[in-house]
């Protein structure tokens, strides 16, 4: 077996590979941290077993970096076989750095240049020959995402050769690393690389110097560190190890012309008067197809489900089940279940698949440039707008979307605001709701007025997400703002099969798989709360009496308290709760058209202030159980996750007291 | 001057980069190192951040990050 360890810069295409290569979907990203930890995989290959590992992207191996020091470790600990470094061939630059660093720890190296479709448009001529023959080690020559050139990656693999360690030349630095060196044992490790590590000071290599026992004395060192009190180590070392990349690459890389269409089209989407407008428009657009798309898949799947329901029952019969069990199977679980998956399902399928195409294309981190002065007012990252986006679609994948933000401080700030996003699931009753207590019913314009209102409200969203993350930066959250480092990757034509393949397994099926899991359990709870019977009242009815008193101070009733919360495991089921407890139902209730939630509604004393209190309700409130589940997994700590419960229901409860006050 | 001090399309050869360590090691791996030349090429529209162009690559830096980089202008 092979044991093989994949490095690369971030957007290089090196996931495409390992996904390629071991046939394991892991995506592709278009900017740093995608792969957090290291992922494994295994590829045959002419009766041979290669084992792949996937290393978080990383510039080079002397960074201080978190992600990038696993990178570092993994190679330096040389626990496998053979070090890929993947490059991308339109700049050779900046990947020969790594291989230069990599070559530097590990014997057996084999450069992968990747991207040369890319290259060969922008009309770049590079001489491999010539660079494999300075390497002295393998360089081959793939374009991933066509799955061309992968099989010479593994016979390079299988060939390759034991070489030295580099030696580079460091200049003024060379006498003082042989200084250094004194003082280290031998060990099977570069004693070269090591003492630069200690001459510049880096406190990770020290320690790990240390914890191994390789020093056996200090004085030489010191003296080596007094003699360079003077010089920058670490800039010296970048620049020696650039110049020998430079003189390497002497002639390998012809440049024939600059990409000017890619600049252009940046600038107009980065432009003062159109940047800001062709965002939103675009955004706006994904949102409408989805909305609008979802409808009839949404409600051809809800009426499948509806017509197997009688089925079930018979079958359960059959089997002589108890009538109440099969009421709390059928009516409660199995409906509950449906409900969430017909509603859920479609508009992510179609959100995602087109969210993860802008972000394949590259369009993304130019929303983050565009939008980042605003973060960065607010102590927080540019890329949280992205999350932002993501949390339209679903809060629970904006949360772990939140992985693209490098800070740690950044990151819980996305992922605690992010639920102030309304998600899709809050969309169909914010805008029934809208449509029938803002715009008449009939007028001509209905439509466009309540999207305009809409709009109004995901304004209000994304301003209360400024203002809680600023207030979250200055007290919780209180830190330094950290460096904002982000690459503007070319614009690249995805391959539609793959994001789509992708999209939908990491992206759609993964939430509604967590949401299937507590929608069932919350069936029986709302199944219960609406069939039990207490003296002559249901438990619903002693529940609303009791949330009577919350929902007359935050201007609504003890119905629309109990619905919300009954609205825990999804958003969707919160008006089929409302219509079942106000109809006195034993099941969740259909909304047949809006009249008939208008009827309902009124009959109930509600007027326009209840619908804007139930309104701010319905915006914030607590994450649903799906998203709940994922900042746990996130943060990995239970406050956070309470944080994130607790801070969007003091907003939501707020924002209904005060309207309820001045209206 | 800084690197935040280029113009639009303006080109700045690398003088120096200082700064707090990690800063100073991301600015060095994403390409920004002494004799390079670097070049400004897009603005956002609240003015911050700017791109640069380095290596072939894009990269965005906020001002206050882009500070740490001494250039000297090139004039062509």
């Amino acid at each position: 077996m092979y044991r093989v360890a994949l490095i690369g810069s971030p957007n290089v295409g090196k996931s495409t590979i390992y996904n390629n290569l071991t046939k394991n979907h892991e995506h592709t990203g278009n900017w740093a941290g995608k792969t957090v930890s290291y992922t494994k995989g295994l590829c045959n290959y002419k009766n041979e077993v290669f084992e792949f590992v996937d290393l978080p992207g990383t510039y080079s191996l002397i960074s201080k970096s978190k992600e990038e020091m696993i990178a570092t470790d993994y190679i330096f600990d040389g626990d496998f076989d053979v070090a890929v470094v993947v490059c991308d061939a339109t700049s050779l630059e900046k990947g020969l750095n790594l291989v230069l660093q990599t070559e530097e720890i590990c014997h057996k190296v084999v450069m992968v240049v990747n991207l040369m479709d890319e290259a060969i448009k922008k009309e770049l001529e590079i001489d491999l020959d010539l660079l494999e023959k300075r390497l002295g080690i393998k360089v081959v020559p793939t374009m991933a995402r066509d799955k061309v050139g992968l099989d010479k990656i593994l016979d390079a693999i299988r060939e390759v050769q034991v070489k030295d360690y580099l030696d580079i030349n460091y200049g003024i630095l060379n006498k003082e690393i042989e200084l250094a060196c004194l003082d280290l044992k031998e060990t099977n490790k570069n004693n070269k690389w090591l003492s630069l590590r200690l001459l510049e000071n880096n406190e990770h290599y020290n320690n790990k110097i240390n914890q191994n026992g390789y020093l056996t004395g200090a004085s030489h060192l010191m003296e080596a560190k007094n003699n360079l009190q003077n010089v920058d180590v670490s800039l010296e070392i970048v620049g020696r190890i650039n110049k020998l990349g430079k003189n390497i690459l002497k002639n390998v890389v012809k440049k024939t012309k600059q990409n000017k269409t890619e600049r252009k089209i940046d600038r107009i989407l980065t432009s003062k008067i159109w940047g800001i407008p062709i965002m939103l428009l675009m955004l706006l657009v994904v949102f409408y197809i989805t909305i609008v798309g979802a409808n009839y898949p949404s409600d051809l799947l809800f009426k499948f489900f509806a017509s197997l329901e009688s089925k079930l029952i018979n079958i359960l019969e059959f089997i002589h089940l108890p009538s109440v069990i099969i009421h709390l199977l059928v009516d409660g679980v199995y409906k509950t279940l449906y409900w969430v998956v017909s509603v859920m399902l479609p508009p992510m399928m179609i959100f995602f698949p087109i969210f993860s195409f802008l972000e394949d294309l590259g369009v993304l981190p130019r929303i983050a440039f565009n939008m980042d002065k605003a973060f960065s007012k607010c102590e927080a990252c540019g890329k949280q707008s992205l999350t932002m986006c993501m949390g339209i679609g679903c809060n629970a994948v904006g949360v772990t979307g939140a992985r693209i933000i490098d800070s740690k401080r950044e990151r819980l700030i996305a992922i605690l605001t992010n639920v102030f996003m309304p998600c899709n699931g809050k969309f169909p009753t914010i805008i029934a709701i809208i449509s029938i207590f803002m715009t008449s019913l009939n007028a001509r314009f209905s439509s466009i007025v309540s999207a305009l209102i809409l709009t109004g409200f995901i304004a209000l969203g994304i301003l209360i997400t400024f203002i809680v993350s600023f207030i979250l930066a200055k007290t919780i959250l209180k830190g330094e703002a950290s460096s904002f480092t982000l690459e503007l990757p070319p614009y690249r034509m995805p391959k539609i099969w793959d994001t789509l393949i992708y999209s939908i397994k990491n992206r759609a099926i993964f939430v509604l798989g967590r949401a299937v899991k507590v929608a069932m359990p919350a069936g029986v709870v709302i199944w219960l709360i609406a069939n039990i019977k207490i003296n002559n009242g249901s438990l619903a009815s002693y529940l609303i009496n009791f949330l009577e008193p919350i929902g007359l101070l935050l201007g609504v009733d003890g119905v629309v308290i109990l619905a919300i919360l009954m609205g825990f495991p999804a958003n969707e089921i919160v008006i089929p709760a409302m219509l079942m407890l106000y109809l006195n139902s034993a099941t969740l209730i259909n909304l047949e058209n809006n009249q008939f939630l208008y009827n309902i509604l009124v009959s109930n004393g509600w007027t326009i202030k209840t619908a804007l209190c139930f309104l701010m309700l319905m915006m914030f409130h607590f994450p649903c159980s799906t998203t709940l589940l994922t900042i746990k997994k996130e943060t990995n700590s239970k406050y956070y996750t309470f944080l994130s419960f607790v801070i969007p229901s003091i907003v939501g409860v707020l924002l209904a007291i005060t309207l309820n006050l001045i209206l | 001057m800084t690197l935040d001090m280029l113009k639009l399309n303006e080109e700045g050869l690398i003088k120096k980069v200082s700064g707090l360590e990690l800063l100073k090691r991301r600015l060095l791996d994403l390409g920004f190192i002494p004799g390079e030349i670097t070049k400004c090429v897009l603005i956002s529209p609240f003015r911050e951040p700017k791109a640069y162009l380095i290596n072939n690559n894009v990269i965005a830096l906020r001002s206050k990050d882009a500070k740490n980089v001494e250039v000297e202008l090139c004039i062509e």
